[in-house]
């Protein structure tokens, strides 16, 4: 038997079960509090680590640690360069290297180039510098048409770019995780690098938005 | 596979509509399939390619409707049907079959963090040198597995040039099916717009994916 066929008899081991749905709730409620009881008696799970999780993502990882390589870079030369010829170093140097997000590439915005991440196939987003990623990240939508017409994904974000502009649309189709260093606004040169953190937006490191002063 | 999840190049999904202000959970239970998803115990083996691979699994009519962390307690819960873990009465009565013995093996919560920090490495040295250089032009082989695949169907048979090189990284198609880690070559490579869509589409425009070694053939 060939290693295909071996993976397609996998694969429908695994399908057959999700004809259980028929049978279950609709309500993802019922059914998810369900599964936390029926795994915390079976010891899979631990409720208090369910807490911790959660917790973390709520206060120790999301947009704001990106905000912060983004402000390094705009006021330090040295760290752009590493940050651009290696940036899982780089951001490891600030120590928001982990999972999701161990494989890094930054991507700079310029006036003549501009980055947009997508993940056509699922939802992989560099989650230990932006954190969880919106709905419309995961959604068809944007998964869709991100790769195909990325110009009007961009107005649906309202963003208008000239056409002589070049779009690089980036897939993560991988392990590599992708964070675009966008575009420092004019007028923000006496900004200190925590005021000029505070101006980068989650959007902005994915693509479809510039930050504005 | 050439399922719904592979969603590159597809018309009719609607309008992107990012929401405002959006909150990081939209309901509470979210939050708690989220946290168990990443605290919970997995099969024996399990890896971020079997994950994903069962959640590709989902039958279209459901993937389409079901929200993102929907998709994850149906994935969850096929992995643990599939693996003997779970059982579909005790999936459905939300408590363990009689006499079950309660493992004591779960992950803590002192554990969180480490687990967050040192998670997802899957650079792998590779002794085999690379077959390609940046700057090559490559065609994605026309290749339709029926398991896990990362080659999405809108760059097959599509010439490119490669943009960077990562080294070694497990092979989800091999990692995916518990067949080992199989670690290849990983490379970006670039394709242009016109290449992808046509004559029509933008002549500057490209998009650009990770694909391994054995998804690629000289151009």
């Amino acid at each position: 038997m060939s290693q295909h066929d071996h993976a397609h008899e996998d694969s429908a081991a695994i399908a057959h079960h999700h004809d259980i749905h028929s049978e279950l709730p609709s309500d993802p409620a019922l059914r998810v509090k369900a599964l936390e009881s029926l795994l915390t008696e079976k010891g899979l799970v631990d409720p208090a680590t369910v807490d911790a999780w959660v917790e973390t993502y709520e206060s120790r990882i999301g947009p704001r640690n990106g905000a912060k390589v983004v402000a390094k870079a705009w006021v330090d030369p040295d760290y752009k360069r590493r940050l651009l010829s290696d940036a899982t170093k780089a951001i490891g140097e600030l120590d928001m290297l982990g999972n999701q997000g161990q494989h890094m590439v930054a991507l700079v915005n310029t006036p003549e180039i501009h980055n947009l991440v997508v993940c056509t196939l699922c939802s992989c987003y560099p989650l230990p510098v932006l954190g969880l990623p919106p709905v419309w990240y995961k959604s068809a939508p944007y998964r869709s048409r991100a790769v195909l017409d990325p110009r009007g994904v961009l107005k649906e974000f309202g963003l208008e770019l000239p056409e002589h502009v070049k779009i690089r649309v980036w897939d993560s189709t991988a392990e590599v995780r992708y964070l675009v260093v966008p575009e420092r606004p004019a007028g923000t040169e006496r900004l200190s690098e925590e005021q000029l953190a505070a101006l980068v937006t989650r959007d902005s490191m994915i693509g479809v938005a510039k930050v504005k002063a | 596979m050439n399922g719904v999840h592979d969603m590159g190049g597809m018309h009719g999904h609607g309008p992107i509509a990012p929401e405002q202000d959006e909150p990081l959970w939209h309901a509470p239970w979210e939050a708690r399939m989220f946290g168990m998803r990443r605290g919970g115990t997995f099969p024996p083996g399990f890896n971020i390619d079997r994950w994903r691979h069962v959640r590709e699994l989902i039958p279209p009519y459901l993937y389409l409707v079901r929200s993102y962390y929907d998709h994850w307690y149906m994935s969850y819960v096929a992995a643990l049907l599939h693996s003997g873990m779970a059982t579909r009465e005790e999936i459905k009565s939300g408590h363990a079959a009689p006499g079950t013995a309660k493992r004591n093996d779960a992950m803590r919560p002192d554990q969180v963090w480490k687990t967050q920090k040192t998670g997802g490495v899957f650079a792998r040295a590779i002794e085999t040198p690379p077959l390609f250089a940046i700057g090559q032009r490559v065609r994605a082989r026309n290749i339709n597995p029926t398991g896990h695949t990362r080659v999405p169907r809108y760059v097959r048979g599509k010439v490119g040039v490669v943009q960077l090189h990562h080294g070694g990284h497990v092979l989800p198609d091999s990692n995916a099916h518990l067949q080992g880690e199989a670690p290849e070559h990983l490379y970006t490579v670039a394709f242009s717009m016109r290449e992808l869509w046509g004559p029509e589409a933008s002549p500057r425009d490209e998009a650009l994916a990770d694909l391994w070694e054995s998804y690629l053939e000289p151009a």
